[in-house]
């Protein structure tokens, strides 16, 4: 080995020194030294160079910062000889990161490098592009990189490299494999004999396929091909058996970039796979051998990831429940953490629910495992499998574990239990029951929201709020009460205890004694709410109680000079309204009912949910990606409400003056609501005004300036549209109409669908719409596929088309709700009657908890679809072209405003079109003639004749002619085709034409000096 | 690699997490922290940040990698042994000093085994052949170096100091 003497002898005195003190001393020495040694640059000898750069890195490894050397380190990536380019490259990976300014001076060493004949420094410049790559890396690279993992020529390990230094880039910018034939040459490196530059390869295209499978469909059948050949063990070279399992890396990956394709079509194919997949979940067993032990089951987890995705027949599925039952069980702790986390993915699969509940009893004996990774696994799969049949049992247990779990559960730990008491509740005073448990055993970790949630809950249920207030009191004579259970005591306390008037202990002066025994432990964020507690207290002792009334009265006005602005402002207000009297009554009345909405935990379940337990699920990767732009105010990290965020989350509602002022007053609201005085508007900052946070959670729901409106008017939000839903963001509250953001965008999806039969027409975190189209003259039938992607069902599903007047289309019935997970087809029979570019729009909405989305979307069905291409001849062309010979059968204009193009893209888009190019009819290479059959019921098939004139001088403009036997196709035809030809959407079009109607459309009017006209004059 | 006794020997690409690089302290020591605490017979995977870390001691030696919460653990666990593996092979019997005085041979080495975050090559075989490869690219530039000074001092010598061939 060839060592470096002053680098051994450096590691030996930092390794040698006694303390921290004297390690740093050593080392400030050292930097010292190299940075000296760095100025006079010209002494060095590149061995010295390189045992410098090696120490710098070492000292930075040990947690130092070098902040300089970092030009030395990537000057050496330009030395000409090996040893200096080897450590320039791996030094400068460790030391710089991808921003760095320094990587931009190397680009072109580096390129040279990959570009060059030399294969070591491919492999070291590829090494280093591969793990710091950037951006610009991207941008500058992509192209070599590309050519070395296809060159023939080029030796696997180079190749190999060029594979995964690809996919880095490719993460950076996907741009980089938008190449013509891209996913054909990707099909072709699946035939690949070297098995490392498979794997290289097969990492890369599950990288792809995530993003989009269906340039790739052709990789499918080679994927199967390889497992296939993976699992017999066929022509694999003993170097690549893992503990004699052939390449479980390879096969993992394998299995996993099958899992981003929706299902497998073919037979053949689906047959092979599926005895591919039964043979690992039948045949892998328990060894001795640790590392043999991880890699057959690392290969059976993914199987069963396969085959949950693939959504096998019944038998297979509980074949794999058994086998994850059996593995919760077992000794070996990452097989029980990795079956708890796979029962978990499994549960999308709803229909194994009851039988992964048979395993309950072993899932909670888990939450007591002695390794934390496994109990927060095992609350995943409690929190997931919960339904209303076994809430009451796992509810239970999670409290019973809440008083011994981590500290970083607890928080975690009572959201869920707060969700599942709401969410399945057989009754509502078992979910007070929940919550005031969760709040006594932890309520350092409860929530605001917790707490709010369960005064909505009381408020706006009459028969709970007696029992709500027998049982608070219950809790707040105890001797140590925590401040949230202070807070809610005296909210329920303050509104209810009256309802309990006649029972012992519960007089207006008991409750309040009670309360105010209280006060002086409480922060001041808790005194308002007592103050208010009081107000409301005396307010209801009828007869009034003289002595209770001035003992309140004595702490109003303790605390009319109080220093906390919020407590003053209560103490003088409530004292002035106690001396109105009778007013008092109506303005302290009760407070009125919460308007239904959702709950805000729940929708924090759902985000957290989407982010921990589905985000495993491979089917919903994509929707896990663009879940985090739902809603800004709804962000909540993976594991749940760290306390940090809920603060984060309030302030982000509060921060809008419009909502703060709405918020701030809504206590006085209350008041003044009720005897019809303008409401106060109250000059405090939101945080202090505790009243109005009962509304705070609330407000987090909807997107910060929505929330106003809500609060007063409960406008419906029914009539949302699809506007909306790009972001104008009319959101309120009741019935949340589209806070659902499309994923993706919608005009480009139905561009693309204008030009292709199939593809996504629509998604959004819930629903995916797909389309599927198949045309045959005038007739088209189209498949739309509705699918649901959550675990709940959508609801209210309802499609109505508006079709235009030229098209007659029928939507066969549409179901009402779609199931979980669940896809529907839903046919569509379209007739073309005539010509027309009007579009057809399904109006599509659906309902999720109570999220209302409507969307209006366009279906392509356009007149392009009705096209079909026709080559024609010479000798069948001219005669046509002649005996159309001017309007409206025939007409011409000169278009502007054209996105200038070369001819061939232009003949390309044409053809994109069904419009098929004549060549050689028309003598003028800058001319093109083009023809079609355009299908309809009142045309039936008619040739439509094109040309278009361009002038090369200016490919801004050009001059287009058609002709077809039918007036009103020439001019649709006529303007569809200029449509697609102008610079879209936002270039000025040529004026007029389309407001005149069909059949009187002149000739342009062009004046002489006009360019255009003397283009004009040229053509013709 | 992290050391169970001194705070932190190698923190590689091995934490490049898809191609991010997680290389800062204070990660290290917040994920030190994380698993040096954690008992001999527990499951080799913890929840960190919203990814998950998977880890396995060796002696005193800890290695890391840091994957997303839907990767496959137990592979992520085998390429971790893959690459003790492999050092092993390159160091007759590996041990904790052979990697801090070699930490750039490790380096070098692990470089053939991952990049990009993915695993790159799984034969053992080929790894070792490549990294031998490197290593006499770099020896036989020694050489070549200490020959080009071998003639230089032997001409300086010769000129320099004619009696020193005398002896």
């Amino acid at each position: 080995m060839h060592g470096m003497r002053g680098l051994s002898v450096f590691i030996s005195d930092i390794r040698n020194c006694q303390n921290k003190e004297q390690e740093r001393l050593r080392i400030d020495k050292e930097l010292g030294n190299v940075r000296n040694r760095f100025k006079n640059e010209k002494g060095l000898t590149p061995y010295e160079k390189k045992k410098y750069v090696w120490k710098m890195l070492y000292i930075f490894m040990l947690g130092y910062d070098v902040d300089f050397g970092h030009m030395e380190a990537v000057s050496l990536i330009s030395a000409p000889k090996y040893p200096e380019k080897q450590v320039g490259y791996i030094v400068t990976s460790c030391l710089l990161n991808e921003n760095h300014d320094f990587l931009r001076l190397a680009i072109n060493t580096v390129r040279n490098d990959i570009i060059g004949r030399n294969e070591t420094f491919q492999c070291l410049a590829l090494t280093m592009v591969g793990n710091i790559g950037g951006r610009e890396f991207a941008e500058s690279l992509a192209p070599d990189v590309q050519k070395l993992l296809l060159s023939s020529s080029c030796r696997p390990l180079v190749r190999k490299k060029a594979a995964l230094c690809l996919l880095r880039l490719y993460r950076k910018n996907p741009d980089v494999v938008n190449v013509d034939g891209w996913a054909d040459r990707m099909a072709q490196l699946l035939d690949e004999r070297d098995l490392g530059v498979l794997t290289s390869s097969m990492s890369l295209l599950v990288a792809l396929v995530s993003n989009n499978h269906e340039a790739y469909w052709s990789c499918l059948p080679k994927c199967v091909k390889i497992l296939d050949r993976l699992a017999r063990n066929q022509d694999v070279p003993q170097e690549y058996t893992y503990y004699g399992i052939p390449s479980p890396w390879l096969q993992v990956k394998t299995m996993r970039a099958l899992q981003y394709f929706p299902t497998i079509e073919d037979p053949y194919t689906r047959r092979t796979l599926f005895e591919v997949l039964q043979r690992i979940l039948m045949g892998t067993d328990v060894v001795k051998n640790v590392n043999k032990n991880n890699a057959s089951h690392a290969v059976l987890f993914e199987a069963l990831a396969l085959v949950m995705h693939l959504d096998a027949e019944k038998e297979m599925m509980s074949q794999c429940v058994a086998l994850l039952g059996k593995f919760i069980a077992v000794r070996e702790p990452n097989i029980r953490y990795l079956g708890l986390e796979n029962m978990t993915r499994m549960l999308m699969v709803t229909d194994v629910q009851d039988i992964i509940k048979r395993h309950q009893a072993q899932i909670i004996t888990s939450l007591k495992d002695p390794d934390v990774s496994i109990r927060r696994r095992a609350l995943d799969l409690l929190y997931g499998m919960c339904d209303v049949t076994n809430a009451k049992d796992i509810v239970e247990e999670l409290l019973q574990y809440l008083s011994s779990a981590d500290f970083t559960m607890r928080e975690e730990l009572s959201l869920k239990a707060a969700i599942l008491a709401e969410k399945f509740a057989p009754d509502l005073s078992w979910y007070v029951d929940v919550i005031l448990q969760l709040i006594d055993k932890a309520g350092d970790f409860i929530s605001d929201d917790i707490w709010f949630r369960v005064v909505q809950f009381v408020t706006n249920n009459d028969d709970l709020q007696p029992y709500a207030a027998a049982k608070v009191k219950e809790y707040i004579d105890k001797p140590a009460v925590h401040e949230t259970m202070v807070k809610v005591s005296a909210y329920i306390l303050g509104e209810y205890s009256h309802l309990l008037a006649r029972r012992p202990g519960c007089s207006p002066k008991e409750i309040f004694s009670i309360l105010h025994e209280k006060l002086p432990t409480v922060s001041t964020t808790t005194i308002p709410i007592l103050l208010s507690a009081y107000a409301k207290i005396l307010m209801h002792t009828q007869p009034p109680d003289q002595e209770l009334q001035s003992q309140i009265w004595a702490i109003f006005n303790k605390y009319e000079s109080c220093i906390d602005a919020e407590i003053q402002q209560r103490a003088v207000e409530y004292l002035a309204l106690c001396q109105k009297g009778a007013a008092l009554t109506d303005i302290l009345a009760e407070m009125p009912k919460f308007p239904e909405r959702k709950s805000s935990l729940i929708k924090r379940a759902e985000y957290s949910e989407a982010d921990t337990a589905e985000q495993s699920a491979i089917k919903l990767r994509a929707q896990q990606q663009t879940s985090n732009a739902l809603v800004v105010t709804d962000q909540i990290p993976a594991n749940g409400a760290t306390s940090p965020v809920s603060v984060g989350q309030l302030s982000l509602v509060k921060v809008p003056s419009l909502v703060t002022t709405e918020n701030d007053t809504s206590t006085d609201r209350a008041l003044s609501q009720q005897n019809g005085a303008s409401s106060k508007v109250d000059p405090q900052p939101p945080s202090a005004d505790l009243l109005s946070d009962i509304l705070g959670p609330l407000a987090i729901e909807g997107p910060p300036g929505a929330t106003v409106q809500s609060e007063h008017n409960a406008v419906s939000g029914l009539e949302g549209d699809s506007d909306a839903v790009d972001g104008s963001a009319i959101v309120v509250v009741e019935e949340q109409t589209n806070t659902v953001q499309p994923i993706g965008n919608i005009d480009e999806r139905f561009r693309a669908l204008c030009l292709k039969d199939s593809g996504v027409l629509y998604e959004d975190p819930y629903i995916q719409i797909g389309i599927k189209a198949e045309w045959r003259g005038h007739h088209g039938r189209l498949v739309l596929f509705l699918g649901n992607k959550n675990t709940a069902p959508l609801i209210s599903v309802q499609a109505i088309i508006l079709p235009p007047a030229q098209l007659k289309v029928e939507l066969s019935l549409v179901p009402d709700t779609i199931p979980p997970r669940a896809q529907v087809q839903c046919p569509l029979e379209v007739v073309n009657l005539r010509p027309s570019r009007d579009v057809a729009v399904l109006d599509f909405s659906y309902k999720f908890g109570t999220n209302m989305v409507n969307v209006k979307l366009r279906l392509p069905a356009v007149l392009n679809k009705f096209l079909q291409p026709i080559q024609v001849s010479a000798e069948e062309f001219f005669p046509q072209w002649r005996s159309l010979s001017g309007p409206p059968l025939k007409l011409q204009e000169v278009v502007r405003g054209v996105r200038p193009m070369p001819l061939p893209e232009m003949a390309n888009l044409l053809s994109s079109f069904h419009i098929m190019i004549c060549p050689g009819l028309d003598p003028n290479p800058n001319n093109l003639v083009a023809s079609t059959t355009f299908y309809s019921e009142s045309t039936r098939a008619m040739l439509c004749l094109v040309r278009i004139e361009t002038d090369p001088a200016d490919r801004t403009q050009l001059r287009m002619t058609l002709s077809s036997g039918d007036p009103t196709l020439t001019f649709e035809l006529k303007e569809f085709i200029k449509e697609q030809l102008i610079s879209i959407p936002t270039a000025p079009r040529s004026p007029a034409p389309s407001a005149a109607p069909p059949t009187a459309q002149p000739s342009p009017q062009i004046p002489p000096n006009d360019p255009a006209a003397i283009l004009a004059g040229l053509l013709s | 690699m992290a050391n169970a006794f001194d705070s932190t020997l190698l923190f590689m690409q091995s934490l490049h997490h898809k191609g991010h690089s997680l290389y800062e302290i204070q990660v290290i020591r917040e994920l030190s922290g994380l698993i040096l605490t954690r008992g001999p017979k527990l499951c080799n995977f913890v929840d960190w940040r919203g990814l998950r870390v998977v880890y396995k001691r060796y002696a005193s030696l800890y290695f890391c990698m840091c994957i997303d919460q839907d990767d496959n653990e137990l592979e992520i666990l085998e390429i971790i042994h893959h690459y003790v593996e492999v050092l092993d092979r390159y160091f007759g019997s590996v041990c904790e000093l052979d990697l801090i005085y070699n930490f750039h041979k490790a380096y070098f080495i692990l470089d053939e085994l991952l990049l990009a975050g993915e695993l790159q090559e799984s034969s053992k075989k080929t790894v070792a052949r490549l990294v031998a490869g490197q290593d006499s690219l770099v020896e036989t530039a020694k050489e070549q170096a200490s020959a080009i000074s071998n003639i230089i001092a032997h001409a300086t010598k010769k000129v320099m100091n004619p009696l020193a061939i005398a002896f």
